[in-house]
């Protein structure tokens, strides 16, 4: 049973693929089968999925995987396979849920737009690779998705390729997860260099199990580094965040898909996936490596949470929130709660979806406005897209008891708390949950509430198509929270492998009240502060400053700019020059050295050789000419001749007798 | 009357040998210069019997028999000249040796 069924896991990731291609050999009018074979390969994924999570209920721990052997190439063997654990089958729900209600919603959202069946090839694509990350097995199949995931990304960031925004965005998002990538691959080749072997589990020789690991030694700290370079690429993390506001340039759904179920889930989901890697030699639960991961996560949560509270555009601060989350979530599997982070990151991934399809609705219905400034008053125009909008906004801000965001950032802030080697991160991320909820009132009362602005006058509700996934996502978002109290820990023991036992009494933890009271003290401020929000942001007024500092993203794009990227520029300018003039120069020489040589042989071999030979021919020609004249054809003349030789020679014999 | 000897034989031959070449030299008709070749062929038969009939006596009748021979082989090669001479007139329209060039260089 369990076999068969991590034999046939390759489906799950194939059959999304398979429809990708399909749509791909669609043409552009045939919009109903593009978004048809979309779904549809999402709906099996789902039910696949389903398939596989039903057998790890079952057992605490389940693990089964299935290797086989890629390539070989003399002694050595390339191995790659997959991997079923509670790990990956709930990540496999979380996406295939997810990514179907943006894939329904794309149907409305996309509606106009030319390039429908290209779209949902792409989409149907990108959701195949991140689920092929998630069932690797090996850490090669896993970076072979994970390169997928970013090609997808780059095709989708750069899907309005006439907007030259969309196409610079896409360039960077590219570009910058490929300076992550470096480093994680290096970390491949480094870990396969000591262990011999790439795969995760098999059987006690993987990577990640007793012997691989033993043969790592402390060059672990080193690799666990490199890969996590990767993770922050793709997830995110400071100094590599900036390709993640920037990725709003693509459609709507788009940026749903990357922030929640599947581009930057995979850099978290990758330090879940090789946590052995960094917990080895653990003292007290502390490493190296994890700290650096801790901090990383520090920053970057708090950095993007205050970037977020000075953004005018919709999708831009919910970029930047999830920027500030993913951060949250490392500092969560760096302090030793990889269950918590996970968690959160499912939650994430479902008020996440929300949140972007919502504020797709919103831009919908305010004719693809996205300045939040334009907006106001929305609340009685789309009141639906404002109800599930809400849950989302509660959700992400952590308000306890009824929302799944609450209990996973209070999972989260526990674990911070017992983190031995300093208290700080624990209070920054106090800190981040007061500006969580303090940039999301902002947003909220900033669209739907307050006078309606110039491009809310002739907004609308959205059509069914796009309601539907929302109050599907709105729903889990609620819905999902049974499995994370404290009460009935269901999801955190099976992530942990232990069975989850039901205890009511432990619902309420102190904990509790304190996010609570973060949470509101953040709300309130942010009614106070926004209550009579009006073009100009009321920060704005009082510390224009500190705003512009903000507003410009800490001009780290701008630090960037002059520094790395001056330096490149100054590289490709020296590059160029030296190209220009001196190798061009050297090639030219080069070449005019052999064109001289090749005239010289040319003028020997013509005024030489060639004239040697024509005298020669010429010499005989002359004397064949003369001697043909003789042959005059005339008889006579040659009997004549024979006759006055017959005489001659008479008279010489004569002569010498 | 002066008895007949070699030398007035071997004149008589040589006569009728540079007549025969004139004619096979100057003339332009073809049929001619068949007859100038002739008559040398004749000159050559006249010699060999010369010399058998003013040489040692008694002798076997060598001069006499090639003489013979030399007429019947005259004969051949005059009907093989007037086979060609009957040819080329056919090709050329003309008998004249001097327009027969073709094999001139």
């Amino acid at each position: 049973m369990s076999t068969s069924i991590v034999a046939h896991l390759w489906l799950i990731p194939a059959v999304p693929l398979a429809a990708s291609f399909v749509i791909l050999s669609l043409t552009n009018v045939q919009r109903a089968a593009a978004a048809g074979f979309a779904i549809a390969g999402q709906v099996i994924a789902l039910l696949l999925s389903l398939g596989a999570f039903w057998p790890t209920l079952q057992t605490p721990g389940y693990r089964v995987f299935q290797n086989f052997t890629w390539f070989a190439f003399g002694e050595q063997a390339l191995r790659i396979g997959f991997v079923l654990d509670p790990l990956a089958a709930v990540m496999l729900v979380m996406i295939t849920l997810v990514s179907l209600c943006i894939f329904v919603f794309s149907v409305g959202y996309m509606a106009a737009d030319r390039n429908f069946t290209r779209f949902f090839a792409y989409l149907s694509f990108f959701s195949a690779a991140m689920l092929g990350v998630v069932i690797a097995n090996s850490l090669l199949l896993l970076f072979v998705c994970w390169e997928l995931v970013g090609l997808a990304s780059y095709l989708l960031i750069g899907f309005w390729i006439h907007k030259p925004s969309a196409a610079a965005a896409a360039k960077k998002a590219f570009i910058t997860t490929r300076i992550g990538d470096i480093g994680f691959f290096l970390g491949i080749l480094w870990l396969y260099g000591r262990s011999g072997t790439l795969l995760f589990y098999d059987g006690g020789t993987g990577a990640l199990e007793s012997v691989g690991l033993l043969s790592l030694g402390t060059s672990a700290t080193f690799i666990a580094l490199l890969i996590f370079c990767g993770a922050a690429g793709k997830s995110g993390q400071f100094p590599l965040h900036v390709w993640l506001p920037d990725a709003m340039e693509g459609p709507t759904p788009v940026s749903a898909l990357i922030h929640a179920a599947t581009m930057v889930a995979a850099g978290v989901f990758l330090v879940a996936r090789v946590y052995p890697l960094f917990s080895l030699g653990a003292i007290n639960g502390v490493t190296p490596s994890l700290t650096v991961v801790v901090w990383i996560g520090v920053i970057t949560a708090l950095i993007s949470a205050l970037i977020a509270l000075a953004q005018p555009d919709i999708k831009r601060i919910l970029a930047y929130s999830t920027v500030s989350q993913l951060g949250l979530m490392m500092v969560s599997l760096g302090v030793g709660g990889v269950a918590a982070g996970i968690m959160h990151l499912l939650a994430h991934g479902f008020f996440k979806a929300l949140l972007f399809l919502g504020s797709g609705s919103v831009i919908h219905g305010c004719h693809e406005e996205q300045d939040i400034r334009r907006m106001g008053g929305l609340r009685g125009l789309m009141p639906v897209t404002f109800f599930t909008y809400a849950i989302g906004m509660l959700a992400l801000s952590g308000v306890p008891l009824f929302f799944a965001g609450a209990w996973t950032k209070e999972e989260i802030l526990h674990a911070t708390s017992q983190w031995s080697p300093s208290r700080v991160p624990h209070y920054l991320m106090l800190a981040g949950v007061v500006l969580t909820a303090l940039y999301m009132t902002r947003q909220m009362i900033y669209v739907f509430f307050g006078d309606r602005r110039a491009a809310a006058a002739h907004a609308h509700e959205s059509p069914p198509v796009m309601m539907l996934p929302l109050i599907v996502l709105a729903v889990c978002a609620v819905g999902f929270s049974v499995v994370l109290t404290p009460a009935w820990p269901w999801l955190h023991d099976y992530l942990s492998g232990e069975r989850a036992t039901y205890n009511f009494s432990l619902l309420i933890q102190p904990m509790l009240y304190f996010a609570l009271a973060l949470v509101a003290a953040g709300i309130g401020l942010g009614i106070l502060l926004y209550r009579r929000a009006s073009e100009i942001d009321p920060i704005e007024r009082t510390l224009p400053a500190l705003f512009r500092f903000l507003e410009n993203r800490m001009w780290l794009d701008e630090l960037y700019d002059r520094t790395i990227l001056g330096w490149a520029r100054f590289a490709a300018r020296l590059s160029d020059f030296l190209d220009r003039y001196f190798w061009d120069g050297l090639v030219r020489l080069c070449g005019g050295l052999g064109r001289l040589f090749g005239g010289l042989t040319k003028s020997l071999d013509e005024r030489g050789i060639n004239a040697g030979v024509d005298d020669a021919t010429g010499v005989t020609r002359a004397l064949g000419r003369f001697v043909s004249a003789r042959h005059s054809g005339q008889v006579q003349i040659y009997l004549s001749v024979i006759a006055v030789g017959m005489l001659a020679l008479l008279f010489l014999y004569a002569w010498l007798t | 009357m002066m008895t007949p000897t070699l030398p007035t034989f071997l004149m008589i031959s040589a006569a009728l040998f540079c007549i025969g070449l004139l004619a096979a030299l100057s003339r332009r008709h073809a049929i001619f210069i068949l007859i100038g070749i002739e008559m040398m062929l004749a000159a050559a038969g006249l010699n060999f019997i010369a010399f058998w009939r003013f040489g040692p006596q008694p002798a076997p009748p060598i001069g006499v028999m090639v003489t013979i021979f030399a007429i019947a082989i005259a004969a051949a090669e005059a009907a093989v000249g007037l086979a060609l001479v009957i040819a080329v007139y056919r090709h050329y329209r003309t008998t004249d040796v001097d327009q027969v060039d073709q094999l001139k260089g």
